[in-house]
């Protein structure tokens, strides 16, 4: 086998192929599903994973978030006695300060707390979340100061009434007017408006357990902490249809930034064990983007293996339906085969001839379904509005899979051409 | 060996041909076989069916080997030779012309007269020259482009008769060469084929037709797998 011979096979593959141009690509069909199939699943899928993974990681992945829960089987407890005036529970400043002074690669502490209140400009009264918070807020959180600035450690320290507001609130509270000159009301008391910040995302509610609690992230209005904890106290009564409920919390959120992501890991156990030890009842959250994001990645794999084995189906399928054709196309062509025996072809000179022909079906199969499989992915995007991201190893392994599939499912009738007898061939009508 | 004026091309030896088919079914298709042809002989084998011609043509051919005896094509003992290097011995020494043409029906003519070639590992370029010169020689020097199915049956008989010729080989083996065409076309055939004779081509041909057999300078009779008779008509 030398090259000339090699290169008229090839060509003589594709000029047999061509002679039942309809069959050839009804053969290829199932490859180039086969093919495109597992490039678009892929696609979406990794599309998917990437935007939970974004979600996760917008919280900081080297963050750790905790948050007060209410303890439901506390609650029923004091509605029974009756004794209590207020539920207590949730994080303390001294749980924050804790965490901070013993807990190994602590970079910061935030501690937070968070109340629903109405934001109200002239006529406009939005519900809004408040939020106490320091001044490093924004580069936990990764938000963006849009206009004015971020709350001042003097803001802080002299519990002055200034607020800043995201930027969808202040769409709807100066929907004309520039924020940074008028003050809103939150509660009993005004703020002045000293900035405004875009934060990241919304993803932040997502990992709650489920819970859906207080407004969107994008309606909050941060004041300092000190100036919450002054105006609106520790007790919150909620009135609610007649009746009101009241509880008492000092902390809402505590939001502990690690030095890096193996800070992380380790820290987790820590602290939820010190949290254990500190607190009577479960009245806490830990959430670890980190972890969620390890969690997502697994489920990624998983996800992976199973279109894996579903693509790889679908490819043995279209390559069993190769092998048939060809199966087909050995009777159909057998003269011809004693024809080439008869003018010096070899046993393997015919066996090559039609394996070329099953992996030119193969490969071009599998071309189609890689232009196929990348082109899938843009409209599900431009039409559904998924993100899709088509990653090169998918197409790699799409096509590699396929020219294998055409070589292993291709060497049985391309035996069974070369094994005839150049006689009984010849004789074939 | 006797010497000769033309050493002989073909020199076989008692050879036998059987085929069992089941335990108590032994068909013996020849039965000690001798024959010599001589270079650039004529030689017509002639006889009713199941006299042995098919074995003998498939033998001569290079496509089967006999039970027993010996088989010397151009000097070479063939009759023990592997698949493979048979194939390469039919490629190289034999020509084939056949009764239904058998060209190749998604090749164009002159891809059909190079497809010997092909399993010879030569370069197709260095060779058109000589496939178009034998296109020309059989008279399809303007079809060059044509397919088999574009073309009459006398047509693709001239292709088949190109084609084996390009690998200029020791003899033309032609098997009832006129037996799917008309008389004028057959003739026409048979014409072609006595000019390569003339040019000082081996010819072996097998037919049962005793016109085609009378152009040959020696007919061979086959009868229950031997040689019947052997007449040389000049």
């Amino acid at each position: 086998m030398n090259q000339y011979q090699i290169l008229s096979t090839i060509k003589l593959g594709i000029k047999s192929l061509m002679l039942h141009k309809l069959r050839s690509i009804l053969t290829m069909l199932g490859i180039i599903f086969g093919v495109c199939s597992v490039i678009a699943m892929l696609a979406i899928g990794e599309g998917a994973a990437f935007e939970a993974q974004e979600g996760i990681k917008s919280l900081g992945s080297n963050n750790i978030i905790i948050r007060s829960v209410k303890p439901p089987e506390d609650n029923n407890n004091q509605n029974t006695s009756g004794r209590s005036f207020a539920v207590r529970y949730g994080l303390t400043f001294a749980d924050s300060s804790r965490i901070l002074d013993t807990i190994p690669g602590v970079k910061r502490v935030l501690p937070e707390r968070i109340i629903r209140e109405n934001a109200r400009f002239g006529r406009t009264i939005v519900p809004v979340q408040v939020v106490g918070t320091y001044p490093f807020y924004p580069e936990i959180a990764r938000a963006e100061v849009v206009a004015g600035r971020f709350l001042t450690v003097p803001d802080d320290r002299f519990k002055q009434n200034v607020c800043v507001v995201t930027t969808g609130l202040a769409n709807q509270l100066f929907p004309y007017q520039d924020p940074l000159k008028h003050a809103i009301k939150v509660g009993e008391n005004y703020y002045r408006v000293v900035g405004v910040i875009r934060e990241r995302n919304t993803a932040e509610q997502r990992p709650q357990s489920g819970k859906m609690e207080g407004e969107p992230i994008d309606n909050n209005v941060y004041i300092p902490l000190s100036t919450a904890t002054s105006r609106f106290g520790e007790t919150i009564v909620r009135r609610t249809s007649g009746s009101f409920e009241a509880e008492t919390v000092e902390l809402h959120r505590i939001t502990v930034q690690m030095e890096d992501d193996e800070a992380v890991l380790t820290a987790n156990n820590q602290i939820r064990r010190m949290l254990s030890a500190r607190h009577e009842k479960i009245d806490y959250e830990v959430i670890v983007p980190l972890e969620l994001l390890l969690q997502a990645k697994k489920t990624q794999a998983i996800f992976n293996a199973v279109l894996g084995s579903i693509a790889a189906i679908s490819l043995i399928v279209g390559g069993i339906g190769i092998m048939n054709i060809m199966l087909a196309t050995v009777t159909e062509r057998t003269r011809e085969i004693g024809v080439r025996r008869a003018l010096g072809a070899k046993k393997k000179d015919i066996t090559v001839q039609f394996l070329v022909e099953t992996v030119v079906l193969a490969i071009g199969g599998g071309l189609i379904g890689v232009l196929v499989g990348i082109t899938i992915p843009f409209f599900v995007t431009y039409f559904a509005d998924m993100k899709t991201i088509v990653t090169v190893w998918s197409v790699l392994v799409a096509f590699g899979i396929s020219a294998i599939v055409g070589i292993l499912f291709g060497i049985y009738p391309a035996n069974a051409a070369a094994d005839l007898d150049p006689i009984d061939a010849l004789r074939h009508e | 060996m006797t010497v000769t004026s033309k050493r002989p091309i073909i020199d076989i030896r008692g050879i036998c041909k059987t085929y069992i088919l089941g335990e108590e079914n032994i068909v013996h298709a020849l039965r000690g076989v001798d024959l010599a042809i001589e270079e650039g002989s004529y030689v017509a084998i002639m006889g009713p069916s199941g006299s042995g011609k098919s074995t003998m043509l498939n033998i001569l051919g290079c496509l089967d080997r006999p039970t027993e005896g010996q088989y010397f094509l151009g000097g070479d003992d063939v009759a023990r030779m592997e698949d493979d290097i048979l194939s390469n011995v039919r490629g190289k020494r034999i020509g084939f012309i056949f009764q239904s043409y058998n060209l190749i029906p998604q090749l164009t003519v002159i891809e059909n007269i190079q497809v010997p070639l092909i399993y010879q590992g030569c370069d197709l370029k260095e060779y058109t020259d000589r496939a178009v010169d034998l296109a020309n020689m059989v008279g399809l020097g303007e079809r060059l482009d044509h397919r088999p199915n574009q073309l009459s049956g006398g047509q693709q008989q001239r292709v088949a008769i190109a084609r084996s010729l390009i690998n200029d080989p020791l003899m033309i083996l032609a098997d009832e060469p006129t037996g799917n065409l008309d008389s004028k076309t057959g003739l026409e055939v048979l014409d072609l084929i006595d000019k390569l004779n003339a040019d000082g081509k081996t010819i072996v041909l097998v037919t049962h037709d005793p016109k085609v057999g009378d152009r040959a300078q020696r007919v061979i009779h086959m009868k229950d797998g031997r040689i019947d008779r052997d007449i040389r008509n000049r």
